[in-house]
């Protein structure tokens, strides 16, 4: 062995000594949440006693996201993992859960959430095949813009908080509680707000307003991209506006991590009012948590549907701004 | 007449005097049935908004999730488009199957065959390739997680060298989930963690072929049958350290071992700078001591020579640095990114080159001292479109006591730097597919080589997951 062999040795054997001395006296819960809004969850449910860190933020698409580094070194530590799933992490979480070498977080282990697991999924594609895009096999994950479903999840994950660091269990029972009580309460409220948009007709961007649609009655009558992960065909495109001829919508509806190139295109040409909605927690600078990305997207929502119902020459002016 | 009288008391009774009383009588009793109707009336509403709060008390307390469970049910079930039907088929349980296919096609000024590395002995799959249409190795990939201990994946290449059709087995590693504290063991066949591209599948490389120094050092990439472990650092700077042991018959080690044959040590540090900006750095070091019968590519003079081999016995040791950094508006490198990257390999060889074959047989003692780099940089400008550069550099400075041996045997640099550049597009019309155009100037020998590539790269079945 020559010189660089025995120094590279005797680095290993260091830093494997220093970590072994590093002894887990950890007060919170490490908590490595996927997405923010399953981060908020967490940090509701958890209080104090948790420490949550987000992988992705609000105005990332959390499907293309790559197995860093950094993500890797939170993932080590995590006592809790909490994801969307229904493969919606499928080009990365896997890869960090083998890098990590963190037993707590491997699939099968109390430490493994996957949100999408304790609720029904709506739009299970009849057959798989990618010329329709890259469809979820499980169906659609983006969930959390359901409050029914987030009650659900967060349920489920109360009990597994309670799983997992019993010491605290009653702390986590109370929490729940009285997340449930406000949630509940919050969802009347939204509900009561969004009574007069029921049918009203929209146009996405793609398929990720599915659980609000069917929360709110929202009623898309034409998709900006049809199939998930492909642009559309100017062929399409065409039709689509023909199509919005015959069968007129009120306001076009986007994701704030999404590229708003297309959606602003066809604002242009329809006069359109375009919304951009946080789709998640800090999705926008006001979506600070889950109540408040209800909160504004309730708002949002309204005030879109105003603007177009006072001014009938359609003029898209000040439209979402 | 008893009769008659009662008659008359009835008559008299419903005369007008008695009748004002009775509707007295008859109004006090309206009243009351009306009071009685109203207090009941009350009393049945208290009694149902009790039990309505009651229920209210039960859902917030206790179940409710279950009947927002019910209404969520309902809701979906009254669209029969959003029934689902529960899947239990026989091959739920296979494992994750992917599979790429590869496939170009090549131009170049130069002739294919004559390719050469001055100063470097060229093996294992070091060649430039074909010209013209080829299909390049077709990968298999399944991998599902055996328990809840072990995940193993197995990938097999099909390919075609000289002209037969081989089925290689890339990989075929298990390795641990289960350990905790950071540490996992892979054992098997498997991409050594030794520099920064070797561990990622071809098909993940931004460009058509491999950087010089791994074409002229490695035979395109370290792979080998061995056991590595490694360690996560609990730490919130990303630190890994770890370690692989090689049975080393392979290139750029080569013979047989009963023991330990070749092995690496290897360090990754990485981190983000916000959400825009990630790096990793790299330092490996690979070493195999007691290499024999490494055979590779010789200086072809001519056709006469062919049946010399050169083959060298000895010690190599290569270390290397690799660093990347990445740059992604918000993170979101679907939309734009730009990736920077770099590796610094530096190589000593100690030993004996003979040429097989040679008669009388030829050899001569041989000191090798290698370096090479390359730094590239990828530019994804729009959405589906990228764009990139790369340029390669060798120098060798071998040397040995028959330096006419060396120079047969490829190992003598010909007094020239080999050097190389790239330039690449690409459109990557979905996750799965991916189309590119490639131009090299490729000096790695004195007479330069103007080549043109165009690739496509697809991959079909389970959505694979690529590392940083």
């Amino acid at each position: 062995m020559n010189n660089i062999e025995k120094k590279l040795l005797r680095a290993i054997g260091l830093a494997v000594l220093l970590t072994l001395n590093s002894v887990t006296t950890l007060a919170e819960l490490n908590v490595f949440a996927c997405e923010p809004e399953w981060g908020s969850l967490v940090q509701e449910l958890g209080g104090d006693k948790v420490s949550v860190f987000n992988a992705t933020t609000g105005l990332q698409d959390p499907h293309h996201i790559q197995a860093r580094p950094s993500l890797i070194a939170k993932a080590r530590r995590a006592d809790l993992l909490i994801c969307t799933g229904a493969d919606l992490e499928v080009g990365w979480l896997p890869l960090l859960l083998r890098k990590a070498g963190n037993n707590n977080i491997q699939p099968g282990s109390s430490g493994h959430v996957m949100a999408t697991n304790f609720v029904t999924l709506l739009d299970q594609p009849i057959s798989l095949d990618r010329s329709e895009g890259d469809v979820h096999a499980a169906g659609n994950p983006h969930v959390q813009m359901d409050p029914y479903r987030i009650a659900v999840i967060a349920e489920a994950l109360g009990i597994r908080l309670q799983q997992i660091d019993p010491d605290n269990a009653e702390h986590y029972q109370d929490k729940s509680r009285d997340f449930m009580k406000r949630w509940q309460a919050a969802i009347q409220g939204w509900q009561q707000q969004l009574e007069p948009l029921q049918g009203m007709p929209i146009v996405v961007h793609h398929k990720n307003w599915i659980y609000l649609q069917e929360w709110t009655g929202l009623k898309p009558v034409a998709t900006l991209e049809p199939k998930a992960g492909i642009p559309p065909s100017a062929d399409y495109l065409s039709k689509l506006i023909t199509g919005l001829k015959q069968q007129p919508a009120k306001i076009i509806l986007f994701a704030a991590h999404q590229n708003s190139r297309s959606s602003k295109w066809l604002a242009e040409r329809t006069n359109l009012p375009l919304v951009k909605l946080p789709f998640t927690v800090g999705g926008s600078e006001k979506a600070t948590n889950l109540f408040e990305l209800f909160n504004e997207t309730v708002q949002l929502l309204l005030h879109a549907s105003q603007i177009e119902t006072k001014d009938d020459t359609r003029n898209s002016d000040g439209a979402s701004r | 007449m008893k009769r008659i009288l009662l008659v008359t008391a009835i008559a008299l009774a419903s005369s007008p005097v008695m009748s004002d009383e009775l509707s007295d009588l008859k109004q006090q009793i309206e009243q009351l049935r009306q009071g009685y109707e109203l207090r009941l009336q009350k009393l049945e509403r208290r009694v149902e908004k009790a039990e309505a709060a009651a229920t209210q008390a039960k859902i917030n307390s206790t179940n409710m999730s279950k009947i927002i469970d019910r209404k969520i049910a309902q809701k979906i079930s009254a669209s029969p488009k959003y029934k689902s039907t529960p899947r239990t088929k026989e091959n739920d349980f296979n494992p994750a199957i992917s599979i790429t296919l590869d496939g170009r096609h090549a131009s170049f000024s130069n002739d294919a065959a004559s390719y050469e590395l001055p100063g470097f002995q060229l093996g294992g799959e070091a060649g430039i390739g074909d010209e013209g249409f080829s299909v390049r190795h077709t990968e298999i990939t399944a991998s599902a997680n055996i328990d809840n201990n072990f995940y193993g994946q197995v990938t097999t290449a099909i390919a075609e060298h000289d002209g037969e059709t081989e089925v290689e087995l890339e990989e075929a590693f298990v390795q641990t989930t289960g350990l905790g504290n950071g540490v996992s063991v892979t054992a098997g066949r498997f991409f050594s963690n030794f520099g920064y591209l070797n561990e990622q599948h071809e098909h993940a490389w931004d460009f058509a072929d491999a950087p010089l120094i791994y074409r002229g050092m490695v035979g395109k990439k370290i792979v080998d049958d061995g056991v590595r472990v490694s360690f996560v650092a609990p730490t919130d700077l990303f630190l890994e350290i770890g370690a692989e042991a090689f049975q080393g018959d392979a290139f750029p080690a080569g013979g047989e071992h009963s023991g330990v044959g070749a092995w690496t040590g290897f360090a990754h540090l990485g981190g983000d700078l916000g959400t825009d900006h990630s790096w990793q750095l790299g330092l490996s070091h690979w070493s195999a001591d007691d290499i024999t019968n490494r055979t590779g590519g010789g200086h072809s003079h001519g056709e006469d020579d062919s049946s010399e081999t050169p083959t060298f016995a000895g010690d190599s040791h290569i270390s290397a640095i690799d660093a990347v950094y990445k740059w992604a508006p918000n993170g979101n490198m679907k939309n734009q990114h730009l990736v920077l990257q770099m590796e610094y390999f530096d190589r000593n060889e100690d030993g004996t080159i003979t040429m097989v074959g040679s008669d009388p047989l030829e050899s001569s003692t041989y000191k090798g001292d290698q370096k090479g780099w390359y730094a590239q940089a990828v530019y994804q400008f729009m959405p589906r479109w990228r764009m990139g550069y790369r340029y390669d550099q060798l120098d060798a400075n071998n040397s040995g006591d028959d330096m006419d041996v060396l120079e047969e045997a490829g190992l003598f640099d010909e007094h020239h730097t080999p050097k190389r550049h790239s330039a690449m597009i690409e459109w990557l019309p979905s996750e799965f597919s991916r189309v590119r155009l490639q131009y090299n100037k490729d000096e790695s020998s004195a007479d330069s080589d103007d080549q043109v590539f165009i690739q496509y790269t697809h991959s079909l079945g389970s959505h694979g997951a690529h590392q940083f």
